[in-house]
């Protein structure tokens, strides 16, 4: 009995080794392996942060009660939120609406050119991109300084008075929204030229013969040809334009008052600076249906192309 | 006949001069812009220049403020002088460089199994993937400012306040895209040359480390310059993270340490915007066609 139970169990043993040395060499179970570093990480920073800040919108000040929707009551009694929505909104539609014509216009201009200087304009033109957003809001900064601003000083010339650029609502306004427009428009370009390069030349050979004007070919040929580049870049800045933290934040750290205060700078100021963990990750949530909408978006169209492919 | 020949001989050969000549004009128009575009775009990196240039007298002087007068190199002798700034340019080197190893060891071998090995759930991973990309930094920073606290109470290690917690996270924002682009990569490369080495007796490592990554060479380097860019230029994170003066890395510890109260000292903060954006400059300069491809890989690849 015991040396028959004996051999039976080496071979069961061995036959174990050998099924998870299997499991081991199998392909998909290396494959798995390969790719937990990314699984692990993108669950444990990612995942679990952004569902635990639901989580946290939901509990009081102190963190020891559950309040449910207290907190969005809250908020939504306020007359700081109702304006941090406008200005969001209206910081990111503008402001990406702006990127994408002038990214447009750029482009058509480089491309117009002969190829041999376009690796040199387009060069030239991306350096915004290429700087940190913090260190090139800085120079718009001291541009816009009260009392030296370099172009108050270039308007003075044809007789116009100090602009108070940071100082009053609007200009503070307008000068975030120029300051992004700056930063985010070479992304633009570089998108758009790569899809311009990418419309078979033939089309506007037939356009031309077709008898076409400069626009007709634009309205026609370009903009049918380049949609879907030109939706995914827009969702795509929207997002992060939406999202935006370092141009507001070394600018104008949301003032005058709150005037240009965005989802993600006032939730710094509320969660971190003023220790309201729960209202911060409250305001800061208020980004996720724009996020949401963007991305099913954008997914859409991936899979599209991953089924044509 | 030969009236309407001859007529319509000169017709047609103006027809073309019109032509060329409307593209010489659109060419003309072109640089015009562009000229004016390249002026609106590369003034403030201009205008930093000159600044940091300037001493702090002909800062504070009513002249001309886009000139220099009397360059001189005190502001970047003062600031490269100064011991904080060179622990803010340490530590964001050393950041930047634990980030980038990380990011494309983590991006290389997850992209190379979702491309290639295909296992349960891989075509749902590489959507999730992308998907996480598009969660900004914004939406994170708070529940993770608690995560740290939480692991502080539970094990003793403090994450807040140091910058080797900004080895942790940046990861976050620069493994997501980098994968995405090596698998539009990966995915480029033909079936047949890793088939090949698989009958030849090649294990998956040795595909990937023999076929897929000299083959993918200039994807790992835009996705490594990209990752090194986000890095270098992360803001938020360090802001909510980091505070004491020898944790700060480069653009946090610029616009808070530069920045004392009410007393702006504008030569130098402008020189260390200069230097904090130059090593993303200097590496766009050297490989900028590397750099185009990765950012317009995320669109016209995958």
């Amino acid at each position: 009995m015991a040396d028959i139970a004996a051999p039976n169990a080496a071979v069961l043993a061995g036959d174990r080794r050998t099924g998870l040395h299997k499991l081991m060499q199998r392909k998909s179970t290396i494959a798995f392996l390969m790719a937990l570093p990314l699984i692990l990480l993108i669950g444990i920073l990612v995942l679990y942060p952004a569902c635990y800040a639901i989580w946290l919108a939901m509990l009081n000040k102190s963190m020891t009660k559950f309040v449910g929707l207290g907190n969005f009551q809250f908020l939504f009694k306020r007359d700081t939120f109702w304006d941090v929505v406008f200005q969001s909104c209206l910081f990111a539609i503008t402001a990406v609406i702006f990127k994408a014509i002038i990214g447009f216009v750029v482009a058509h201009f480089v491309h117009n050119i002969p190829s041999k200087g376009q690796r040199k304009w387009r060069g030239m033109l991306l350096v915004p991109w290429v700087i940190p957003p913090a260190m090139s809001t800085l120079a718009w900064l001291w541009l816009f300084d009260p009392a030296y601003s370099a172009f108050n000083w270039i308007l003075a010339h044809f007789g116009i008075g100090p602009v108070p650029w940071l100082g009053e609502t609007g200009w503070a306004r307008f000068s975030v929204i120029l300051v992004n427009i700056w930063a985010g428009a070479p992304f633009f370009m570089i998108m758009y030229l790569a899809a311009l390069k990418s419309v078979p030349e033939q089309l506007y050979e037939a356009a031309a013969i077709d008898g076409a004007a400069w626009w007709q070919r634009i309205w026609y040929v370009t903009l049918p040809m380049m949609r879907n580049i030109i939706a995914i870049t827009a969702l795509f800045s929207l997002i992060v334009t939406f999202a935006n933290f370092d141009i507001v934040r070394v600018l104008t750290n949301g003032g005058p008052l709150t005037s240009t205060q965005l989802f993600g700078t006032w939730g710094f100021k509320l969660g971190i600076e003023s220790g309201d963990i729960p209202l911060g990750s409250c305001v800061v949530l208020f980004m996720v249906p724009i996020l949401a909408v963007a991305a099913s978006v954008i997914l859409r169209d991936i899979n599209k192309r991953g089924s044509e492919v | 006949m030969a009236d309407i020949a001859v007529a319509g001989t000169p017709g047609r050969r103006g027809a073309y001069g019109s032509i060329s000549r409307d593209r010489r004009w659109a060419m003309r128009w072109s640089y015009f812009f562009l000229a004016l575009f390249a002026i609106f775009f590369l003034m403030p990196p201009f205008y930093m220049l000159i600044t940091s240039l300037k001493s702090s007298a002909e800062i504070s002087a009513a002249q001309n403020p886009w000139w220099v007068f009397g360059p001189t190199l005190e502001n970047y002798v003062a600031l490269l002088g100064k011991n904080e700034f060179l622990i803010f340019f340490r530590n964001s080197a050393l950041v930047s460089i634990c980030v980038v190893t990380i990011t494309m060891l983590i991006s290389v071998t997850a992209a190379f199994a979702l491309a290639r090995m295909k296992f349960w759930g891989s075509a749902t991973l590489a959507t999730g993937v992308f998907l996480t990309y598009l969660i900004p930094d914004t939406l994170l920073f708070i529940p993770l400012f608690k995560m740290f606290a939480f692991v502080r109470d539970t094990t003793g290690i403090e994450l807040m306040n140091h910058w080797w917690t900004l080895i942790i996270i940046y990861p976050t924002l620069t493994v997501p895209f980098a994968t995405w682009i090596m698998i539009g990569y990966f995915a480029s490369i033909p079936k047949e040359l890793d088939e090949a080495a698989l009958i030849d007796g090649a294990s998956w490592m040795q595909t990937l480390t023999k076929i897929f990554i000299p083959v993918a060479l200039p994807g790992i380097i835009a996705a490594t310059i990209f990752s090194f860019t986000v890095s270098w230029a992360q803001f938020l994170y360090p802001m909510a993270f980091t505070t004491s003066t020898n944790e700060l890395v480069l653009p946090v510890g610029i616009v808070t340490t530069l920045i004392k109260g009410d007393v702006f000292n504008w030569g130098q903060i402008m020189t260390g915007a200069l230097l904090g954006a130059a090593p993303p400059l200097i590496i766009y300069a050297f490989l900028m066609d590397y750099y185009i491809a990765g950012l317009t890989a995320g669109a016209t690849k995958g």
